[in-house]
């Protein structure tokens, strides 16, 4: 039966259904399904489906998307009983994201936030014109991994050093990796200012991340 | 004598669509991050929440600035001739915008462009007549990044006579280029009397002025400086994914625009335009190449005509591709943008040289697009059938000895029925093809900058102009750390 319930779960996310997702996490709380078992056996699972049609051609980014928002909503409802039992899934890492100061481009940023979060980071987007000191105390908050860094324009890339050296400043600098990218940036740049990794595109970014974190 | 004519909408769905457009100027409202345009906007009878600073316009209010924009106007070129006219179906060209990179043909890859590429794609704009304006199309890397954005602005006037499509990266360079375009027009006066410029300002899909773009457009109001609206919308990125429904975004956009525009100062000149694109639902990139691309910019060009009697000025990014190098996709993406464009009678296509999703330059490219941009004027000329009778006179004349060539009829007429290329288009015979050394059309095209890189030769421009135009930029330079400009290789 609960085969049945974890099969049903894979197929809310592969399906992009949200409130179905939210649904089945529920009906599995009331049924007294743990609740890791449930992320990782029903919605986890249902989210490598769906990255694996997105790899051979047969999905598209909308249905990446959505299958990560109904991951998304399976998880707010699982996450508070999984604290109660003193459980935690497991994150790859945690990751402060945005676009830097004075740069209000944002669907490319959106875009690697929701690639992280679907394969399994924790992410705090903090949004577009994101001062440095935002991005500092924002990464000290959330105790980051990584901060990911997004510029579009050729003016603006130069706070994603700016960045970096304010978290060299709050001597935070050891313990967070710093990734940046937009398509002004390229891996010369990320090395001339010292940032840990630089990807091209969102499939990109994860695979940074992992690489980031020792996956 | 019919002018060819593309038109996507009935009547009644162009309606329909500007009936939704105002709309959304009431529900949901606009965003706008600008406290100056929230209060002009508030002032004028609109709904103003200043603590989630969305303004939501009643349609009489957005409709009142539709009838004060003008239906056309004109840019000048540096003698002060009326050389593009922004309205009705007339269609003109500028190269696309704000490269990020430049394609270089002699190392076969992209890099940073610096001071000399932007001197080199000058030259060969000015010297190619299909292109009717400039624009700030080369961000250069050898200067402080702050001042990118006007130092091509200065380059451009030092060395050019054509008008010139421009932008600004920030709110406080709006100033420094107004100062430059002055110095170059004589007066702030002249300079709106004759506008030299038009500056590109993007509201941010869906529905939100920022603080720059709406900063840069009561400035352009103001000083009365033509402002081209660059809307958007990314196709199921940050609009709906259907050319009709980015198309209504599209016009809530402009409209909002137009609005605060013309309340900062009614009738000053505003053009309906943009650069929205379909969405690449694999890679995630916004192909300015993709059939529904052109699609959604012939579509809001409609709508953009039929806002008002006589329409508005119209824009599009328009006659790009997405390639890397230059290469049979990279024709084929041009050429239809800029043949779609045209029969739809968009006034000014921002696009010849450009790929990469608007990231890279390429004067080989600019050059081939030249060849388009030619063509697609010849085909909207459309098929003169003026003479009477229409080819009975002449078919008598000739009669069945059959050798055309040797009639007047032709030598009166052929220069004009077809579009004469240069030689980066190949229709040479195929021995003498091998012999010349058997070219590709990058080739010839490369061939053909260097040669108009040679043969430019700057405008004529006041001694004291040039001096004071220096003075600027050194003094602005100076301000943001750089010492002294990087060297000019062209005669001043
Ligand atoms: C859409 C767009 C806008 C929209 C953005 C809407 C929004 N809500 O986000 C709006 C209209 C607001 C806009 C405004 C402007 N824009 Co703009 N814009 C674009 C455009 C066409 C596409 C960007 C995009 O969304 N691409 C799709 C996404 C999915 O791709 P992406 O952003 O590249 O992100 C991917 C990768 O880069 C990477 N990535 C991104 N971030 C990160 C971060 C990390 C950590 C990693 C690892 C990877 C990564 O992964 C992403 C997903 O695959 C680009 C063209 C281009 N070639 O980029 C111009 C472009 C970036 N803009 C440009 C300009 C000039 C401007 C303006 C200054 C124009 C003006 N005068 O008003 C203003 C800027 C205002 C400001 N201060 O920010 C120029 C920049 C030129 C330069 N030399 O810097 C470009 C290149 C266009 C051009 N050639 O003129 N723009």
């Amino acid at each position: 039966m609960t085969e049945e319930l974890f099969k049903r779960m894979a197929q809310s996310v592969i399906d992009g259904e949200a409130e179905e997702a939210a649904a089945l996490a529920r009906q599995a709380l009331e049924l007294g399904v743990d609740p890791l078992e449930a992320i990782n056996k029903g919605f986890t699972a249902g989210m490598d489906v769906v990255g694996e049609l997105y790899s051979c051609g047969e999905y598209f980014l909308p249905d990446l998307i959505l299958g990560g928002e109904a991951m998304k909503a399976a998880l707010a409802v699982l996450e508070p009983a999984l604290k109660a039992s003193g459980q935690a899934r497991e994150v790859l890492g945690r990751v402060v994201l945005g676009t830097v100061k004075g740069d209000i481009h944002e669907i490319g940023k959106s875009l690697v936030g929701s690639m992280l979060s679907a394969n399994g980071f924790e992410v705090y987007d903090l949004g577009i014109d994101v001062a440095a000191e935002t991005f500092v105390a924002q990464a000290q908050e959330r105790k980051a991994d990584i901060v990911a860094l997004s510029a579009l324009l050729t003016t603006t890339m130069l706070y994603q050093r700016d960045v970096i050296e304010h978290l060299a400043e709050a001597g935070l600098r050891d313990r967070v990796k710093v990734m940046v990218g937009g398509s002004p940036v390229t891996q010369a740049w990320a090395d001339q200012i010292g940032a840990d990794g630089f990807a091209e595109d969102a499939a990109g970014a994860v695979a940074v991340a992992k690489r980031l974190m020792g996956r | 004598m019919i002018r060819p004519k593309l038109e996507f909408l009935s009547p009644e769905t162009v309606r329909r669509a500007i009936d939704e457009a105002y709309e959304l100027l009431w529900d949901p409202g606009v965003r706008v991050h600008y406290d100056e345009a929230l209060r002009l906007l508030g002032d004028a009878g609109a709904t103003v929440d200043m603590s989630s600073r969305v303004a939501r316009i009643p349609r009489s209010l957005a409709e009142k600035a539709v009838e004060t924009a003008p239906s056309s106007f004109y840019l000048y070129n540096l003698d002060g001739e009326p050389v593009v006219h922004y309205g009705g179906d007339d269609v003109h060209f500028d190269p696309g915008s704000a490269a990020i990179e430049i394609a270089d043909y002699e190392a076969r890859q992209s890099r940073v462009p610096v001071t000399a590429d932007c001197e080199d794609f000058v030259r060969v704009a000015e010297m190619l007549p299909q292109i009717d304006a400039l624009a700030t199309s080369i961000v250069c890397g050898d200067v402080p990044q702050s001042m990118a954005d006007w130092y091509r602005l200065y380059l451009l006037l030092l060395y050019g006579r054509k008008p010139i499509v421009t932008g600004t990266f920030a709110i406080e360079t709006f100033a420094i280029m107004h100062e430059l375009l002055v110095t170059v027009a004589g007066s702030a006066e002249a300079l709106a009397e004759k506008p030299r410029a038009v500056f590109d300002v993007c509201p941010s899909p869906p529905l939100l002025w920022s603080d720059i773009t709406c900063a840069n457009l009561i400035d352009c109001a103001r000083t009365g400086v033509p402002a081209e609206l660059v809307s958007m919308p990314l196709m199921g990125a940050t609009g709906p994914a259907t050319v009709i429904g980015s198309a209504v975004q599209h016009a809530a956009e402009c409209l909002s625009g137009i609005t605060i525009h013309q309340l900062a100062k009614p009738g000053s000149p505003i053009v309906w335009g943009g650069s929205p694109a379909s969405f690449d639902m694999r890679t995630g990139t916004t192909p300015m190449g993709a059939m529904a691309t052109m699609m959604l910019d012939c579509t809001y060009t409609q709508i953009g005509k039929a806002i008002k009697p006589g329409g508005l000025p119209t824009h599009a990014y328009l006659g790009m591709s997405d390639t890397k190098i230059v290469d049979a996709q990279t024709g084929l993406e041009s050429a239809a943008g800029a043949i779609l464009g045209a029969l739809a009678g968009v006034n000014m296509m921002s696009g010849p040289g450009m790929m990469d999703f608007e990231s890279c330059f390429s004067l080989e490219k600019l050059v081939i697009d030249a060849e388009i941009v030619g063509m697609a004027k010849r085909l909207v000329a459309g098929v003169d059938d003026s003479e009477e009778p229409l080819a009975l006179h002449v078919m008598r004349e000739v009669g069945h000895a059959g050798n055309f060539l040797k009639s007047k009829h032709t030598r009166r007429s052929f220069r004009k029925e077809d579009y004469i290329p240069s030689e980066v288009i190949d229709r040479d015979f195929r021995q003498t093809w091998f012999d010349k050394g058997a070219l590709d059309i990058n080739a010839r095209a490369h061939r053909k900058v260097r040669e108009l890189i040679a043969a430019y030769e700057p405008p004529p421009l006041a001694a004291e102009v040039v001096r004071e135009l220096v003075a600027i930029a050194t003094r602005h330079a100076q301000a943001v750390g750089l010492d002294r400009l990087p060297a000019r290789t062209i005669e001043r």
